[in-house]
């Protein structure tokens, strides 16, 4: 089957420092892909390079089969980025932010239809946050904001959601309320990969975690389990510290 | 109401609605000052419309937009030089125009007061047929562009990913400025210009809660700052251009009290009920 997203020996440096280094990565249909590391570590440059937001100095991205050049099928992709503030210097209500999700699906200087109202209700209902369609963003909290943003990624119907840190700092009721939302998006057949630092309520939907550290793919397997203090029971972080702490467990295939 | 009169008043009505509804999406991209930037580059269009014996509002039209359009490639490469070299292009802008308007014939320095600083009272029916076009074509970028205007000043990256036509777009948004600066030109003048496409956007989000609301009041504002404006300034025989601004400011500063207060006072009555259970009455209720 061919991978959703395809990354070949992608090498990013800025200024003659690799970022990454050779790394390749595959994720096929309907995956779960978690990409953790340390902060640095080249996750985030990672899922952003396979987007096209960071130009590759060596390597090939593939998506849905198509070398990322050609690529023209964005709206099959949901991005959610890292929150950025509490956006520009205007108010924007929270359905203005999301119905933005919907313009991949809508011709240019095309009116909006009622699907893509539809669509822009039911992505908020998905994220818990039908109620706050007039509120200005601004007034929401951290991880409503982060919410908003999830559901513009819905908005578009995409079956591939790419998400960068959608858990930082974000309050646990917000953390549910994702994780039921990508939880519905997985059981229609949707494939995602994101970036994390800890994992919290997403780990049950997790097939498959790749621990980036130093710019390298140093595993790519099952979630690897918390050690040490961070395997007490209230404790959910997941924090790799790389081969050197824990190189019985890092160094496995 | 005379001829002259009623000329700059279309005139200024002109520049209020089409210099916020374009200054929005400068403002929520936090480059406010873009405006004024783009003034100082059309001077060089205007001093060649005056070397030449062309006209200058067209000439400063052409130079203004290619302006804005060398300002957008400088800020699409995100280098940290863009800052020096946007300064580059203004004071190159300023400088150019000052030395072409020398060049053409002593008349002229008196007109280059006048595009500096608006000179509506002497609006000729040509230039208010061409700034009605320009105007008209501004404000339909500024509407029917909304939802992906927004998109792009809001978050670029998300509009990448979502396949929009992102450059595109920003050249788009950087040229409408550049026409919007120039047509405003006539009315407030090239070193005010971007006062009208910030002050009544920055008063409106006082009181506004969405992107469409807060252009729809800010275009109000705009019409309003540019009507009572030169009312004011045919009263007290001030200059129009700087009379507009100035009562844009002021029904700035007037907002910015008025919307705190009302908050305030909101808090104030909201405050009781927030008392937490168990917490002790309060002796003394101020009401």
């Amino acid at each position: 089957m061919t991978p959703v997203v395809d990354v070949e020996h992608a090498v990013v440096s800025y200024g003659g420092r690799a970022v990454l280094e050779d790394v390749s990565l595959a994720v096929a249909p309907s995956e779960v892909v978690a990409i953790l590391g340390a902060n640095g570590s080249g996750k985030s440059t990672l899922v952003r390079s396979a987007l096209g937001l960071i130009p590759l100095t060596r390597g090939d991205v593939r998506l849905f089969g198509e070398p990322l050049r050609k690529f023209r099928g964005w709206r099959r992709i949901g991005y959610v980025p890292r929150r950025v503030g509490a956006g520009g210097g205007v108010p924007a209500t929270v359905g203005e932010v999301v119905a933005s999700g919907r313009l991949a699906r809508r011709g240019l200087l095309r009116p909006a239809r009622s699907a893509d109202r539809r669509a822009v209700d039911d992505a908020l209902t998905a994220v818990g946050l039908a109620d706050r369609v007039r509120e200005p963003v601004s007034t929401l909290s951290g991880g409503q904001q982060q919410r908003v943003l999830i559901a513009r990624a819905l908005a578009g119907a995409p079956e591939l959601l790419v998400l960068d840190e959608p858990t930082a700092g974000v309050d646990a009721a917000s953390q549910e309320a994702f994780a039921g939302a990508l939880r519905r998006f997985v059981e229609r057949g949707g494939t995602v990969l994101f970036v994390a630092h800890e994992l919290g309520p997403l780990r049950p939907l997790i097939t498959r975690a790749v621990v980036v550290h130093h710019g390298s793919i140093i595993h790519n397997g099952r979630v690897p389990e918390p050690a040490g203090h961070h395997a007490e029971p209230d404790h959910d972080h997941v924090h790799p510290h790389g081969p050197v702490e824990q190189a019985g467990f890092w160094g496995a295939p | 109401m005379s001829d002259f009169l009623v000329r700059a008043l279309i005139g200024a009505l002109i520049t209020g609605a089409t210099a916020p509804a374009i200054g929005i999406y400068l403002v929520q991209r936090r480059l406010s000052l873009i405006g004024d930037g783009l003034g100082h580059v059309a001077l060089t269009g205007v001093g060649l419309g005056l070397l030449l014996q062309r006209s200058p509002v067209l000439m400063a039209v052409v130079v203004a937009a290619l302006g804005a359009v060398v300002i957008e490639l400088v800020r699409e490469r995100g280098k940290t030089s863009g800052d020096v070299a946007l300064a580059m292009l203004f004071y190159g802008g300023i400088s150019g125009g000052v030395v072409l308007v020398n060049l053409s014939d002593g008349q002229s320095s008196r007109s280059l007061v006048s595009y500096l600083f608006g000179s509506l009272l002497t609006t000729s029916s040509q230039d208010l047929v061409l700034m009605g076009i320009l105007g008209a074509a501004v404000l339909a970028v500024a509407t029917l562009g909304r939802p992906w205007l927004f998109a792009v000043c809001h978050d670029e990256e998300y509009a990448r990913v979502s396949g929009l036509p992102v450059r595109a777009l920003n050249l788009t948004l950087a040229i409408t400025t550049a026409v919007t600066v120039t047509v405003a030109m006539r009315a407030v003048g090239l070193l005010l210009v971007s006062a009208l496409m910030v002050v009544p956007v920055a008063t409106a989000q006082q009181v506004t809660r969405g992107f469409a609301t807060t252009m729809l009041a800010a275009v109000g504002l705009g019409l309003l700052a540019a009507g009572t404006g030169v009312w004011v300034s045919v009263e007290a025989d001030t200059g129009p251009g700087a009379t507009v601004v100035l009562l844009a400011i002021g029904g700035f500063f007037v907002v910015t009290v008025g919307a705190a207060a009302t908050r305030a006072l909101r808090r104030r009555r909201a405050a009781p009920a927030r008392v937490e259970p168990g917490a002790p009455e309060p002796e003394v209720v101020l009401d």
